[in-house]
């Protein structure tokens, strides 16, 4: 540790003294070599490669000075040496640029060595190459380089790590539901209901159902409510008290947990319709309450980013402010806001909590959004595989086929609306 | 533009008049922003209104426990653990993929990676828990049983293991899943946000790119990253199903991560129980959904304060 | 169609900040005036008082008079959309609106108020609006397609064309040429020479070869000192300014000394 140190302090110093003290060259010869060993005067950013391949290159760092130094008497060479101690050198030693897909290779052949004679799984393989690679780069550049390019490699090694890992969970996750999903998929799971199913068969067609109706006028309800608070706080209230007040309100409401919302949809039904209640417009109204601030929030971005500027030019062509908000704001903006609405759809169609607690479940198909119980995908996924009935397998295979469809729905509602922002977006032409 | 001149002598020119058309749609654009305000008085008041019963009811709707407050209390408990430990796995890891998106993938990777976090987000709940119960919780069994037998000096990993890896630790590693991709868009959001001339000024001056990132990306995000945070653990507190489906419900208070009998959380047990639940049992039940919501909100709120002071100071 | 202005004793202000103070002119009918000072001397926001665009800023507003056509357009019964459309305005930043085509933003004016008219009619507008505004012969063969796809010079005349379409009296151009290239420049210049004839042009302009060039009256504008507000230095015919102007302070802003 500490010779590397001194270098990387002994350096600046150096670098400062030459050009007032020439004779000192080679006193501060050391540090001046540590930033460039073997010929400093016609190298390359390349040929300093081959020169720093391991630990050892520091080893002829340290003697190369004499071929150089000012004992040197080739006179050309000596000249052009001395012009390029006389500036400041530019080079450094620099670990190869396949130093790091060498050290992932000898961490992963560690790692296997490890993993085969201890008899480990592909986990404790993974994690230990990881560590051997997050070890190993770092010290060598610790060795070769210095310290603050060794800390900036272990960074970036956990940075990726951090990357890596976080996909892990999304790939077994889609795989998972996948491969368990699939198998349930048949014409008789989309087109029937689980009425008197016992065992083997039925669907979700009564699930499908009620999430297109409850997530369909969750959304009736919560686009236009949503985009005219956007338009409200963007064009009319902009920084005044009201608009302030609605602002905080919608934070408020973006963080309602949605179980929450299912409870404020039961508490305001069963006052009206009495304790007990459960029905599909109920749980709209919960579905709207997790949904307008995400609604707001996005068109309200996308409002913001409307230049000022073509308000101004219609405003000056004599067009009352409520015209040049529907015939040139809004348009302009729609492509974002058609995004952003979509994947607000997206986001409540796959909500569980509220609708179990007030749409509650079903095994028959429910049409009709004012009255009785009405099943939903994520709700049937749930009592599917918590309840999954006598054989078990079935109910769970059902649990996995609903999740597969709620998540390929939630899917496609999401590259709808990129789709459709793309397709709004105002053309350049150019 | 400092010094302003002396207040102006005359009133303000008379309003001129106004057109119909105006009139009619910015009041609608009022009449909306009021609903929102109508809404969450809504949720308040019939929150609190169907859970003051529960204040009185008694120990059969209770589970036992004499007052709601021994009722509420491991529930509440199980709910600030599961976050705490989901937060404790997530942030490091968003701010590691924000990084990786902002700072060190090419642009077009980086594109690719926002999209795929932005799809960890669209993910269902539900699907996450049964991913969790089924996939997470086996897999991790083999770690539970090490930790508990070489550590199980520490409370945390008493033990003994779950044998089928239904405990806390599941259930925080899943919620920290959940918490990671707001987390992560937030945080992402903010570094791109550091101005370029402070990235270019601390380049200049020789520093590496993590040096870079300290000098110029962190300073300038601390704000943002904390309540990037703050509304993670908003997420993680409020989340029901995954906990739901990955926890067996006790309602106890234990520290121990590892095992199969895990303190349950307020909004899994609502989801568990409500089904079932009649007469004041309901109300018991919004009772703990308005701590709940008591919870979430000053969490965000105070993750709004400090945005919005760091704001103030900053001058972007 | 075209009308003189006559300002009186005009103060604007953001909220409590007084921006200008006290100007007075009287700008003539079909010919262009000139309006020239140092950035922030509120040369701009004194144009934008002209056709009530200030007032899209919250909290601004104005004392005295602006007398165009026998009415005083700060009257309490006049309504700001009105002399909008009487009074047109070009920006510094070419702004087509980009949903529209070409052929809708030239109309855009008179559709955004939705006005019914045939297609014939709406051609005719179309057409001479785009002529007036010498870009005919530029996109006649174009004109479904987008407006933002035109190159900056070209933005900037459709724009005009717009502004000219709804047949304003008075055009103001706050800036107009300072995003542009030097040819699209003169073909502005261009056409602000042949609309002389038709309008009453207000130009604010950096330039001060521009202004000599076309303009025939030019109001020099200042601030009063440092966090003071704007004001009036002198108007006069453009000759008179540039060569022999009544204030000391003019001449050493058209001169370079100061500004």
């Amino acid at each position: 540790m500490s010779p590397i140190r001194i270098r990387t302090k002994e350096r600046p110093v150096s670098t400062d003294d030459r050009p007032q003290d020439p004779p000192a060259n080679s006193a501060s010869g050391r540090a001046t070599v540590g930033t460039g060993p073997g010929q400093p005067v016609a190298a390359g950013p390349d040929t300093t490669g081959p020169d720093t391949t391991g630990p050892d290159a520091t080893e002829p760092a340290a003697v190369a000075p004499a071929p150089d130094g000012p004992g040197g008497s080739g006179g050309r060479r000596a000249a052009r040496g001395s012009a390029v101690r006389g500036e400041v050198s530019l080079r450094a030693p620099k670990l190869p640029r396949w130093a790091p897909l060498l050290t992932a290779l000898v961490a992963t052949a560690a790692g296997a060595l490890l993993a085969l004679t201890l008899g480990w799984g592909l986990i404790a393989f993974a994690v230990v190459s990881a560590a051997v690679y997050a070890v190993a780069l770092p010290a060598w550049a610790l060795v070769v380089e210095n310290r603050r390019s060794a800390v900036d490699r272990l960074i970036t090694t956990l940075v990726w790590s951090a990357f890596a890992i976080a996909l892990v969970p999304l790939v077994s996750l889609t795989w998972t539901v996948v491969s368990k999903g699939a198998p349930a998929f048949s014409a008789e799971f989309f087109s029937y209901s689980m009425r008197n199913v016992v065992g083997e068969g039925g669907g979700i067609y009564h699930a499908i159902v009620g999430t297109l109706l409850i997530t369909g006028m969750a959304a009736v309800l919560s686009i236009p409510i949503g985009l005219m608070t956007a338009i409200y706080l963007v064009e009319y209230g902009a920084g005044r008290r009201p608009a302030r007040v609605i602002n905080f309100l919608v934070d408020v409401m973006t963080g309602i947990p949605s179980i929450v919302a299912g409870l404020f949809a039961f508490a305001l039904f069963s006052i009206f319709f009495g304790p007990g209640v459960r029905m599909g417009f109920g749980g709209s109204v919960a579905l709207s309450v997790l949904m307008i601030p995400v609604v707001v929030r996005s068109c309200e971005e996308m409002l913001k980013l409307v230049p000022n500027e073509l308000r101004e030019a219609s405003y000056a062509l004599g067009v009352p402010q409520w015209r040049t908000i529907v015939k040139v704001v809004l348009p302009t903006a729609m492509a974002g806001i058609v995004t952003g609405v979509m994947l607000a759809i997206a986001r409540v169609a796959g909500e569980t909590a509220p609708l179990l607690v007030i749409a509650g479940s079903t095994d028959s198909v429910n049409m009709n959004l004012f009255a009785e119980r009405m099943m939903t995908l994520p709700v049937f996924a749930y009592y599917s595989y918590m309840q999954p009935g006598v054989p078990p397998q079935f109910g769970v295979e059902r649990a996995w086929g609903a999740a597969l469809a709620l998540i390929l729905i939630v899917m496609s509602l999401n590259l709808l609306g990129r789709l459709l922002g793309r397709l709004f977006a105002p053309k350049t032409g150019r | 533009m400092s010094a302003p001149t002396t207040s102006p002598p005359a009133p303000p020119p008379a309003r001129a008049k106004r057109r119909i058309g105006d009139v009619l749609f910015r009041g609608s654009t009022q009449v909306a922003a009021g609903i929102i305000l109508v809404a969450l008085a809504g949720v308040a008041i019939f929150l609190t209104a169907e859970g003051i019963p529960a204040l009185r009811a008694d120990a059969a709707h209770l589970a036992g426990e004499s007052t709601f407050l021994a009722y509420a209390w491991p529930l509440l408990f199980g709910t600030l653990l599961a976050a705490f430990i989901a937060l404790l796995i997530a942030t490091p890891l968003a701010i590691g993929v924000a990084l990786a998106i902002s700072h060190y993938a090419p642009r077009r990777l980086a594109n690719l990676v926002g999209y795929v976090i932005d799809l960890l987000a669209a993910v269902p709940s539900v699907v996450y828990g049964l991913w969790g119960a089924n996939v997470l919780g086996p897999a991790m069994v083999p770690v539970y049983r090490w930790l508990s037998e070489h550590l199980g000096f520490l409370p945390l990993f008493a033990g003994p293991a779950s044998g089928g890896g239904r405990t806390m630790l599941t259930a925080g590693l899943v919620l920290a899943i959940m918490a990671l991709p707001i987390i992560t868009a937030i945080c992402r959001e903010i570094f791109s946000q550091t101005p370029r001339l402070h990235e270019e000024a601390a380049l200049a001056l020789g520093a590496t790119r993590w040096e870079m990132i300290r000098m110029a990306v962190f300073p300038y995000s601390r704000s943002g990253i904390v309540s990037a945070v703050m509304l993670g653990l908003g997420r993680a507190l409020g989340e029901t199903m995954a906990v739901a489906l990955v926890l067996s419900a006790f309602r106890i208070v234990s520290w121990d991560l590892v095992s199969g009998t895990a303190p349950s959380t307020i909004a899994a047990n609502i989801a568990l129980s409500f089904p079932e639940a009649t007469g004041v049992g309901v109300n018991v039940l919004i009772a703990t959904g308005l701590v709940l919501f008591v919870i979430t909100f000053a969490v965000n709120f105070s993750a709004r304060m400090i945005v919005a002071r760091s704001e103030k100071g900053l001058v972007r | 169609m075209a009308t003189s202005i006559d300002v009186s004793d005009l103060d604007i202000y953001y909220g409590d900040f007084k921006a200008v103070e006290g100007v007075t002119m009287s700008i003539p009918a079909k010919s262009v005036t000139a309006f020239i000072g140092p950035s922030g001397c509120g040369k701009s926001t004194f144009l934008r008082s002209l056709n009530r665009m200030h007032e899209v800023v919250p909290g601004a507003r104005v004392d005295g008079r602006v007398v165009m056509g026998g009415q005083d357009l700060y009257g309490s019964d006049v309504d700001p959309v009105e002399v909008r459309r009487q009074v047109g305005m070009v920006f510094q930043r070419p702004n087509p609106f980009p949903t529209m085509s070409i052929y809708e933003n030239v109309l855009a004016g008179n559709r955004l108020n939705s006005r019914r008219m045939k297609k014939s009619e709406a051609d005719d507008i179309v057409e001479r609006a785009l002529r007036g505004a010498n870009l005919w012969k530029e996109v006649s063969d174009r004109l479904d397609k987008p407006g933002a796809g035109l190159s900056g010079g070209q933005q900037q005349r459709l724009c005009i064309a717009r502004a000219i379409a709804v047949e304003p009296q008075v055009l103001l151009m706050d800036e107009p040429c300072s995003a542009l290239d030097p040819i699209s420049t003169s073909a502005i210049e261009d056409l602000i020479h042949e609309l002389r004839t038709e309008y009453t042009i207000v130009i604010v302009t950096h330039n001060m070869q521009q202004a000599a060039r076309f303009s025939e009256d030019t109001a020099f504008f200042n601030l009063a000192g440092a966090g003071k507000p704007g004001r009036l230095v002198e108007m006069n015919s453009t000759k008179k300014i540039f060569s022999v102007p009544d204030d000391p302070s003019t001449e050493a802003y058209i001169s370079g000394r100061f500004g």
